[in-house]
């Protein structure tokens, strides 16, 4: 019984591994194919039909490039910051429910408790591998882009926690297995709180580093930021890790506020095909439907808005979303009160 | 017997990264052994079942101190030479006051020796269902925490006023 059980929760795992890590190699591909379609131009298409193969081409050239260490840098925290970077990256995945149970096998790594803090506590790890990596450089660029990613990150966290205790408000729990599945009941919570998921959508962005919060590898003041001095696989964990954390801040906020695996019109779908493995497989599609549409929504916004300057940068995280959500959480609190949800 | 090993195992680490933060000479190899040390310690808490209090172990002091601490010190750059000689008077008053630190902890450790363990065996007992039964009820810890929090949000209040430059 615990050794089948150990089996399914191992290779769930090793799925969770796989399938993050091919959608971040093809999010490489997406995001190039996006930019391209967004200024008129083809993109790749010479490594195979439609230049499918070009995330393999890429992957063997970060391979092969030379390793290259800085002679000043510290040689230890050098490898150290692109391997935190990276764990923590393939870390929260393991918290997030992809379809219902299968025969009563839950298909989720682990439904723990704490899930939303599980989330929080990775994410705020993830900065040590951009500051430990921009200090070890030994580099006066890679250190200001380590300090700006590490004030941005501590920054928008706060008011991403905040604008998520609302969630845990209405919800009554902080396992994502139970958030998703209340709302195969209900309305999805982006209708109940339409402000907490758009305080949490701009702090993923900073979050994750992507444009327009992408100050710590600003190119044209910075060099290249933390990575300035990194090449090879390194270099390639760093990039890798923010294609992963886009994937995983996509399906946090799929199962946080748009239902997780959960259909449109669920009880009838599930009234449809039976509650089996085929409608499994249909939820499981379908969350995934939506996780690319946040990926696609992350690279929309990077090639529509400019990067911010530092002081609105902090402006807006400081004055205008931490306010923000904390109005959100008082009038949540107001409106279960007057409903009668509390006493 | 897992969780006796891993005892074993995260005890040598937080003992072991604790003497390391002391002995680093180089200020960013002290702040980085004690986030490990703040990690261990929060193994610890997952041992006794308080999984709640370990995961915001992790993200307060791992996560948001330390990272301010790792920050500022990255600023300064410190060197060697900018290290402030220790004088004899300081170094007798360190010996004095770690000392007495010391026999503080050994006595509150002969006091424990022979005490039954206090853990229940059920592994919820650290969730936050229960934790916030406890926190919230009338007669269990509600006073002292609002208290506490109100605390909080003077010393919030209080960190917000005194950074600001002019103050009228």
């Amino acid at each position: 019984m615990l050794s089948s059980f150990l089996i399914i929760k191992f290779l769930l795992a090793i799925a969770v591994f796989a399938i993050s890590l091919g959608v971040a190699a093809y999010a490489t591909y997406g995001e190039r194919k996006v930019a391209a379609f967004m200024q008129d131009r083809i993109g790749p298409d010479r490594a195979g039909p439609f230049g499918l193969l070009q995330p393999i081409a890429d992957g063997v050239k970060m391979f092969m490039k030379e390793d290259f260490v800085p002679a000043n840098s510290n040689k230890f925290l050098f490898v150290l910051g692109p391997s935190i970077a990276m764990t923590t990256a393939l870390m929260t995945a393991v918290v997030v429910p992809w379809a219902s149970p299968v025969n009563g096998v839950a298909l989720q790594v682990t439904d723990i408790n704490i899930g939303l803090l599980y989330v929080f506590g990775v994410v705020s790890i993830g900065v040590y591998g951009i500051m430990i990596g921009g200090w070890a450089s030994n580099n006066k660029y890679s250190l200001l882009g380590a300090l700006r990613a590490s004030s941005q990150m501590i920054s928008y966290e706060i008011a991403m926690g905040l604008s998520l205790i609302s969630i845990v408000m209405i919800t009554g729990t902080m396992s994502l297995g139970k958030i998703v599945e209340q709302q195969s009941l209900g309305y999805w919570n982006v209708f109940l709180q339409p402000l907490a998921f758009l305080i949490f959508l701009i702090c993923s962005f900073a979050e994750t580093n992507r444009a327009p919060f992408d100050l710590p590898e600003c190119e044209t003041e910075l060099v290249g930021g933390y990575h300035t001095e990194y090449s090879s696989m390194k270099l390639g964990f760093y990039l890798f890790s923010e294609y992963v954390n886009m994937f995983n801040s996509g399906a946090i906020m799929a199962s946080l506020f748009f239902g997780g695996y959960n259909l449109p019109f669920a009880s009838y779908f599930a009234q449809m095909v039976g509650q089996n493995w085929i409608l499994s497989l249909i939820q499981f599609l379908f969350f995934f439907g939506k996780i690319l549409f946040f990926i696609f929504l992350f690279m929309w916004v990077r090639w529509t808005l400019p990067r911010f300057r530092y002081d609105q940068l902090m402006t807006l995280g400081w004055k205008i979303l931490l306010p923000l959500s904390i109005l959100n959480i008082v009038a949540t609190g107001i409106f279960m009160y007057m409903s009668g949800q509390i006493q | 017997m897992i969780s006796q090993y891993l005892f074993y195992f995260l005890s040598f680490v937080s003992v072991m990264s604790a003497l390391m933060v002391v002995f680093s000479k180089n200020p960013v190899y002290s702040v980085l052994f004690l986030i490990l040390t703040f990690f261990s310690i929060a193994g610890h808490y997952f041992l006794l079942n308080a999984q709640f209090l370990g995961m915001v172990h992790i993200i307060v002091y791992a996560g948001a101190i330390m990272v301010l601490f790792l920050y500022v010190i990255m600023m300064l750059n410190l060197n060697k030479e900018d290290e402030p000689g220790t004088t004899t008077m300081s170094k007798i008053a360190a010996t004095i006051s770690g000392g007495i630190l010391m026999l503080v902890l050994v006595a509150a450790t002969r006091s424990v020796h022979g005490m039954e363990s206090p853990v229940a065996d059920s592994s919820q007992i650290g969730s936050i269902e229960n934790l916030g039964k406890v926190l919230f009820a009338e007669n269990g810890f509600l006073l002292p925490f609002e208290i506490s929090s109100i605390l909080f949000l003077a010393s919030m209040v209080g960190a917000v006023f005194l950074s600001k430059k002019e103050i009228r």
